[in-house]
């Protein structure tokens, strides 16, 4: 399916970003001005702005996919936003050739009042189709989309998973030329996301594709290359395994959100510190001993429900240990908890532990520290669980186990 | 020959399976057989931060295309909006002249009380009013379009690249949609009021035409700072109130005082004027300052258009989503 001809090319590309909105507004008149007296200075910074996407370069052919992937706010979307036409670059150069197709705003332009058939034709002509091709393939969208008996309904009648099924349908039943994707693969439910995979991987093999996802499983399948930027800048270019490699290694790229301490207003001078040990098992087979050691001063006496803590990876809890027997009721004056998970076996990557005690009846937080205990795992090389037991006798997660001393 | 063609399949296979080392595959006469002919005539776009303006002759090629492109968008936006607009209401399109029905009996009321005083109109004053309020709404109606479309489709705006004059094309379906509509008004009330139809009625499209594209053009010109500023739109909405006291909407145009230099500078007035001489049969009085404004409107219409194009994108930027 590949032949030379390079769909996509970017070249130096750059885009400034300002945060703060007033300013942001009021340097969109001053570009305005400048775009049509000619005279605006793409270059050069204003006060608040920083670049949002910074010397972006690279080519891609047909069958080809670039995966881009850093953290939020790296300015992967910023980029789509730019290939897509969207929005001008402030230096550089973008070559589009053939038809651009985005799956990332999946119903744009449904209006809940009309039905799905009038909204199939809509949607479709707002995504570049036309009359004909829209009528040649609407029995298919609608057998994709599966919601034969509701074609004539008003869509706002539709559930919210019906209504993803119609965009989804439509969005792909273009034939682009390149086709920018974002995220957008985790709608619907198993079944139906398992059809848009496969429809996916249809189209992907005749377009030139950039790809963006935080999943790693998905983007060292379908990219053959991958681009990661962080705040803006390109870190790594080229061959998937490798980037992937770099980018889980990297420490600075770990937790997506912002590390957060909660505590109960009766509690001062909290202190934590996490030992974490990687220790081999077999081969490149390892196993993780975490040691937690938590102080703090407390001005009431306060009994404990639930407790625990949450293994987590790129936002999802992959792994939990209960902690109900490990904490006991909270002393006026000086606590010390002091709890170990051993034996935990994690695939390669980047994790946080988010600890979670609450107060007896479980809905108020006695204490929450989030994301901000992290580390990595450089063992266990696997694809797709992050948290599974190594088939060893006597390293079964089962034997993963608890102490406590107070 | 056709050993080169295994050979070029050969090259498609190898890098299905991953393998990137091509460089010892010989490129012969047989690749054009795997080349898909329509490669050549892909649609090509280059993106840069320079001013389009820079390139005018490309500038205005790209015009024209997404003018062509997006009229079959803007029928399916025309045809979403009337429909969907009809489902949800009861009055439905009576909404297009309700306002002008009001405005005709708040100032009839006002004038057969005295507390105006209007003078002399060509036709019973009741009926001037209605035609002038109409051709009035039309006129607001086409001012209000543009930035109204634009902020509608804000959503699809920021994620999808369609072409924009849709949405411009779309909004003025709308308006010559309600325009119709309130033509038809008119039958009932010429009927009751003994206005006789005349043969100058037609030339009136003519002139609900010029009306529209002056609101076009003005609606055109605010639409950039509009989403950029919520201020524009709400000021459009206090202007338009206090415009249509200034313009001749509801009494003839003034021959003396300030009023009538108003009138003279205001170029809704002329337009609005001689549509309404059209409609009623009367002697053109303005037809001069018709045509003035008009072409000056259609001058500027493509301006703004320019403007339009000029400013999506970093409106876009600036809207974020």
């Amino acid at each position: 399916m590949s032949d030379d001809v390079v769909l996509v090319r970017a070249d130096g590309v750059r885009k400034k970003f300002c945060r703060s909105l007033k300013r942001s507004l009021w340097y969109g008149m001053q570009d305005m001005v400048g775009e049509v007296f000619g005279n605006s200075n793409h270059d050069q910074l204003r006060a608040g702005e920083f670049w949002a996407v910074n010397d972006v370069s690279f080519e891609l052919r047909r069958g080809e996919c670039l995966g881009l992937i850093g953290r939020n706010g790296a300015g992967k979307t910023t980029l789509l936003k730019m290939l897509n036409g969207l929005i001008k670059p402030d230096h550089g150069r973008i070559e589009m050739r053939g038809r651009v197709g985005a799956l990332i705003a999946l119903g744009a332009g449904f209006n809940p009042i009309l039905t799905g058939r009038e909204n199939i034709f809509v949607n479709g002509s707002v995504l570049g189709l036309s009359k004909r091709e829209i009528d040649q393939k609407l029995e298919e969208i609608i057998d994709f989309a599966d919601i034969q008996d509701f074609i004539d309904s008003p869509v706002r009648s539709y559930s919210s998973g019906m209504q993803v099924r119609l965009g989804f349908a439509v969005a792909t039943a273009m034939e682009p030329d390149v086709l920018l994707l974002d995220e957008v693969l985790a709608v619907g439910d198993a079944n139906f996301r398992s059809k848009c995979f496969q429809r996916i991987g249809t189209i992907l093999e005749r377009c030139a594709v950039i790809f963006v996802s935080h999943d790693a499983y998905s983007v060292r399948r379908i990219c053959n290359e991958v681009l990661w930027l962080r705040k803006g800048q390109p870190v790594f270019q080229g061959a998937t395994e490798k980037g992937m490699q770099l980018y889980s290694e990297d420490p600075s790229d770990v937790a997506e959100s912002e590390s957060l301490l909660i505590v109960g207003d009766y509690i001062h001078n909290l202190t934590y510190h996490a030992d974490i040990k990687e220790w081999p098992v077999r081969g490149n087979e390892t196993a993780v001993d975490i040691n937690i050691k938590i102080t703090f001063d407390s001005d009431k006496e306060m009994q404990l429900g639930l407790g625990m803590a949450n293994i987590v990876a790129a936002e999802a809890v992959v792994g939990q240990s209960i902690l109900d027997e490990c904490v006991k009721p909270i002393q006026v004056g000086k606590n010390i908890w002091d709890f170990s998970i051993r034996n935990v076996n994690l695939a390669k990557g980047n994790y946080s532990l988010v600890i979670g005690i609450y107060e007896i009846g479980n809905k108020r937080v006695a204490m929450n520290i989030r994301n901000s205990i992290k580390f990595s795992v450089k063992g266990n090389n696997r694809y797709g669980p992050l948290y599974a037991p190594i088939a060893y006798p006597g390293f079964a997660s089962t034997s993963t186990s608890i102490d406590s001393k107070r | 020959m056709s050993k080169s063609i295994v050979q070029a399949e050969d090259l498609s296979q190898e890098y299905r399976s991953g393998v990137q080392e091509s460089q010892d595959v010989t490129f012969s006469e047989s690749l054009p057989v795997l080349q898909p002919s329509k490669m050549t005539d892909l649609p090509f776009t280059i993106y840069t931060p320079e001013s389009p303006l820079r390139h005018p002759g490309r500038l205005l090629r790209e015009m024209f295309r997404d003018l062509v492109a997006s009229r079959e968008l803007a029928w399916r936006l025309f045809i979403r909006d009337i429909s969907a607009l009809y489902r949800q209401s009861i009055l439905g399109y009576i909404w297009a002249f309700l306002p002008a029905i009001a405005t005709t009996l708040a100032f009839t009321y006002l004038n057969s009380q005295n507390v105006l005083r209007v003078g002399d109109t060509s036709i019973p004053y009741p009926a001037f009013v209605m035609v002038g309020t109409l051709l009035w709404q039309t006129f607001v109606d086409a001012l209000n379009s543009p930035l109204k479309v634009v902020q509608s489709a804000k959503d699809m705006l920021v994620k999808i690249n369609f072409p924009r004059e849709a949405l411009i094309l779309g909004g003025i379906a709308e308006v010559l949609f309600n325009a119709l509509i309130r033509i038809t008004l008119l039958i009932p009330v010429f009927l009751y009021y003994r206005v006789p139809f005349s043969g100058t009625m037609a030339w009136a499209s003519i002139g609900i035409l010029a009306l529209i594209l002056l609101g076009l053009a003005f609606g055109m010109l605010i639409t950039p700072l509009g989403m950029l500023y919520g201020d524009v739109g709400r000021g459009v909405i206090m202007i338009s109130g206090f415009w249509m006291l200034l313009t001749p909407v509801v009494y003839p145009i003034p021959k003396v005082g300030t009023a009538a230099l108003l009138a003279q500078w205001n170029p809704v007035s002329p337009v609005l004027q001689t549509s309404r001489e059209w409609l009623t049969g009367q002697s053109l009085t303005h037809i001069d300052g018709f045509f003035t404004v008009s072409f000056a409107a259609l001058a500027a219409l493509f301006l703004t258009w320019i403007l339009f194009r000029l400013s999506m994108p970093i409106i876009i930027e600036r809207m974020g989503g």
